[in-house]
């Protein structure tokens, strides 16, 4: 953490986006993180993304639950909308936000013990309703917040600050959202802004569930030697499958890709995902393939990062329950309110 | 790129852009700080060291220092560097306990140093601690040279010249006022002086030969001349309109000056257009506010003359173009107009002139008729004879003047020791951390947006009342107080240590300026271009680390715009980032003459 907040003071070439905003205008208040965490590249990975895709910062949703994960939400854009939930239950209060108001971009951040612990069955069900929302768990594999237990991602043999090695089996959050039929699901690594802010794009503007698990170490507790989420440790196994670019709709796609490993995939706004496969077989869009290849990949001990799966075909939460287009918050009283002779017209059919 | 050599002093030294642009290398940031700490006789005496005439200087200097100033990059104006030295000079304590003292003996060298103008002056402040005779031949009544009789009273007021010249005569030296060297080679062949140091000037100012000169010579004056007669107060009146030829400082200091001296209607007449004026913005800024008609495209033609007196000049009217480098052609005349004047000043410009020196003593002189001076050892052709000043290289300015002395007190003290003039000590440079505790620094390490101060001036209508009247109050303590927090101390390095560096960006996100990049290596050119934000300014060398442990890529860091707000040492959890305060270790000829003296100073 720091005394002095980031000095206003800018480079006077920054870059203005189509909104004639700079970078600097979706920061947020300063990280009280330790030095040096994961979680704050992956907020200015999530800044960069923001600005990048012109979003005014008043049409952002800023949703968190309980952890040192759940405290990004207060470190970018300022001008937005937010809310910190209790722990664990971010899905069902962005859930009910996205009901009242599906203009808003929700952008969820989450961490290992709030999506895979306590809030295990909230992140299963919101998958399954498919909302639309950009959903990251920041994933270090430690209770940082009470001091370094093991999280229920920690992987079996990694290893304990003071030593003992955790011996339970992971859960995967990337695996668990294959099988619950997520319709974009990626992983990265905090420390590579590169493929993040990509896939934080992707992310942002899929209609659907997209699930982003970030390796994203823990400076304190989790970033010693034999710990298998550290900086070190995540650089060595590091493995790019897929790399994705985002592509705006009104861009035409340059190709420089190599022939064959070049797959575009549009998104529901006329934006294109371009996969960049590494491994030439590899399917995207083929959920069997995806998991197939992440649990041989778990077994040979590599992380596999990129953006393996993603589904434009399915629809919403909205879409599924078949809602009205406009969103509920923004239709006056009367109208949503039919009044009591249409309620108990309602009523009779059931009588 | 190959990983940035920090060991070398110029490294870092250079990211210190007000110190590196400082001919005499003052170190500016540490004398903010110790004003901030309201330590004045402390930054009085660091001041000293370098530019020996704080007081002076902090009132009249060319402030090479102030466009360097980093602060002028990241907004409009850069901290008011030289005013902030004034601050120093008009709140110290007497400092007079504090100035070396020369030895109870002499060493029984004799130094003759000729005009007692700043570079004379800093050369015997350098060499009486050591014990050196020296002698100061002045050809005026006066000392101070340029600064007592160029400058006018209102900008440099008597006292303080008196004051810090003082100081340096006190340590002993020996001053014969009115006695002009009218040859060298007596000088030299009386064997009187192991060494003679030049400091003579460039005392001739440019003549302007046009139709009507010689016969309105009582009304036409050369700007340095009527400004020296001005200081001695043999020249008390002038006419009412006054046409000042010329737009450089010394036309700025005739035309103020003659405001007070009875004209009503000053015009500075500039052959060409704005942007292209050799006066430095603030003196042009301040004659403007006493009302004097800056008048661009006026080229002189002739003196107009009536019964035998000046009644006007003509002009011929100027068109210029620029080209899309900013470069202006010679221009083409579009027309002629005289305007009325009763006395016209030449500030055209001024010249070395030697005609006191023989040309057959071994002095060899260029194409200019300068002598050719070595510019490391500041010796001329013939050995023991030194310049310094405008008599060295042309004319400059004194702090130019007061970097020569310098270097000429070392030459002379090792020419007369018997010494290889040109085996000189070396700049050093020491690096010690701020780091206080967590997130605690040693330095204000906070970015204060406050504007660039005002100096406040005396009101328009009380300053023409005296010419001794000083236009300038000097900085009131509630604006030093804000106007030190504007520096960026930029003398507070960011001291990278690649092998502690975990690549966690932590640093990268925090800058607020987007000076650091981790990237793969590459050449110079071509990796300028992929940083965080490219960097543009190709005088400021960039940071390359060695190779990072993980990924084998390197931490680049773009000097230009650091604010050395620390937030990156703040944030990196390893401390592979450190805020390290430098200080640049310059020799004087007392460290040349006691090498146990610097390495105490290195500490």
């Amino acid at each position: 953490m720091s005394f002095i907040p980031k000095p206003k003071v800018t480079h006077p070439k920054l870059p203005r986006n189509a909104l004639g905003l700079t970078e600097r205008d979706y920061e947020g208040g300063v990280s009280t993180l330790c030095a040096g965490c994961g979680h704050d590249s992956i907020t200015a990975a999530l800044i960069q993304a923001v600005f990048e895709l012109d979003i005014p910062p008043h049409m952002l949703g800023k949703m968190s639950g309980i952890g040192c994960s759940s405290k990004t939400p207060a470190y970018f854009v300022s001008q937005s909308h937010g809310f910190n939930s209790v722990h664990g239950r971010m899905p069902s209060v962005t859930t009910g936000a996205n009901a009242a108001n599906n203009e808003l971009i929700y952008i969820g951040v989450s961490g290992d013990g709030d999506s895979l612990s306590i809030g295990m069955g909230q992140f299963a069900h919101v998958i399954r309703r498919n909302l639309n929302m950009c959903y990251i768990i920041e994933n270090n594999g430690v209770y940082g917040l009470t001091k370094g237990q093991y999280s229920a991602s920690a992987d079996v043999g990694s290893k304990a600050k003071k030593g003992p090695a955790n011996r339970q089996m992971p859960i995967d959050p990337v695996s668990t959202a294959i099988g619950l039929g997520a319709t974009y699901i990626a992983r990265g690594f905090s420390g590579d802004k590169k493929q993040l802010v990509p896939l934080i794009k992707g992310a942002i503007m899929h209609k659907g569930f997209a699930l982003l698990d970030i390796i994203s170490p823990c400076v304190t507790f989790n970033d010693h030697e034999g710990s298998t989420k550290s900086y070190a440790h995540t650089r060595q196994f590091y493995h790019h499958v897929i790399d994705a670019d985002f592509i705006p709709p009104a861009e035409e796609i340059v190709a420089d890709y190599e022939e064959g490993g070049a797959m575009p995939v549009e998104l529901h706004d006329g934006s294109k995902i371009v996969f960049r496969k590494v491994d030439k077989h590899y399917d995207p869009t083929s959920r069997a393939a995806a998991f197939s290849f992440l649990r041989d990949s778990i077994r040979a001990g590599e992380i596999i990062t990129g953006l393996l799966y993603i589904d434009e075909e399915t629809g919403d939460m909205h879409d599924l329950s078949g809602s009205v287009d406009r969103p509920l918050a923004k239709i006056p009283y009367e109208e949503l309110n039919p009044g009591r002779e249409t309620l108990s017209k309602v009523m009779q059919r059931y009588r | 790129m190959k990983p940035t050599d920090v060991s070398k002093p110029d490294y870092f030294h250079k990211v210190v852009d007000c110190q590196w642009a400082c001919p005499a290398h003052t170190d500016v940031p540490e004398y903010i700080r110790l004003i901030a700490q309201g330590r004045f006789s402390d930054a009085y005496m660091l001041n000293r060291e370098s530019n020996v005439f704080p007081g002076i200087l902090g009132r009249v200097c060319d402030r090479p220092c102030e466009p360097a100033c980093r602060r002028g990059r990241v907004e409009d104006k850069p901290v008011a560097i030289c005013r902030l030295k004034r601050v120093a000079a008009d709140h110290r304590d007497d400092i007079r306990e504090r100035l070396p003292r020369p030895p109870a003996r002499t060493n029984g060298k004799k130094i003759a140093l000729i005009g007692a103008g700043c570079a004379s002056l800093t050369v015997a402040n350098d060499l009486l601690p050591l014990g050196y005779e020296v002698t100061i031949f002045e050809a005026l009544k006066d000392t101070g040279g340029l600064m007592r009789t160029n400058i006018p009273r209102f900008r440099l007021p008597p006292k303080v010249l008196d004051e810090e010249i003082g100081y340096i005569l006190d340590m002993g030296a020996e001053l014969k006022l009115n006695h002009r060297i009218d040859s060298l080679k007596a000088l030299l062949d009386s064997g009187e002086f192991d060494a003679v140091f030049v400091g003579t000037g460039a005392p001739r100012g440019k003549e302007l030969d046009l139709p009507g000169r010689q016969e309105a010579d009582a009304n036409v004056h050369i700007g340095i001349d009527w400004l020296e007669s001005v200081a001695f107060e043999h020249i008390e009146r002038i006419g009412e309109k006054v046409l000042i030829i010329g737009v450089g400082n010394t036309a700025m200091d005739c035309c103020r000056t003659s405001l007070r001296l009875g004209a009503n209607d000053v015009k500075v007449m500039a052959r060409k257009p704005r942007g292209f004026f050799k006066a430095s913005d603030w003196e042009l800024e301040d004659a403007e506010e006493e009302n004097v008609e800056i008048v661009v495209n006026h080229s002189p033609k002739a003196f107009v003359l009536e019964d035998g007196k000046l009644v006007g000049m003509t002009f011929e009217v100027m068109e210029y173009k620029v080209d899309e480098r900013g470069r202006i052609d010679r221009g083409t005349v579009v027309g002629e107009t005289t305007l009325p004047c009763d006395d016209v000043i030449l500030a055209i410009g001024q010249e070395n002139a030697f005609p006191w020196i023989e040309r057959d003593i071994g002095i060899e002189f260029n194409e200019w008729d300068c002598p050719v001076v070595d510019e490391t050892t500041m010796m001329c052709t013939r050995e023991g004879v030194f310049f310094g000043g405008d008599s060295a290289f042309g004319p400059k300015n004194i702090i130019w003047a007061v970097a020569h002395g310098h270097e000429a007190a070392i030459s002379i003290h090792k020419y007369v020791s018997g010494e290889d003039l040109r085996d000189r000590l070396p700049h050093g440079m020491n690096l010690s951390t701020t780091k206080m505790g967590m997130h605690e620094w040693s330095y204000s390490n906070n970015y204060d947006p406050s504007e660039r101060r005002l100096m406040p001036h005396v009101d328009l209508r009380e300053r023409f009342k005296n010419i001794d009247i000083e236009v300038e109050l000097g900085f009131t303590a509630d604006q030093a107080i804000q106007e030190v927090e504007r520096c960026l101390n930029c003398d507070i390095q960011t001291v990278f240590e690649a092998k502690l560096c975990i690549e966690c960006d932590a640093c990268i996100d925090i800058c607020p300026v987007d000076c650091l990049t981790i990237t793969a290596n590459g050449p110079e050119d071509e990796l300028r271009g992929r940083l965080s934000a490219p960097a543009e300014n190709l005088e400021q060398a960039l940071y390359v680390s060695e190779e990072l442990p993980q990924t084998q890529r390197v931490m680049v860091k773009d000097e230009d715009l650091c604010v050395h707000c620390g937030l990156c040492a703040e944030r990196c959890p390893t401390g592979a980032w450190d805020m390290q305060k430098s200080r640049l270790l310059i020799p004087y000829a007392a460290d040349e003459a006691e090498p146990e003296r610097r390495r105490a100073r290195a500490g």
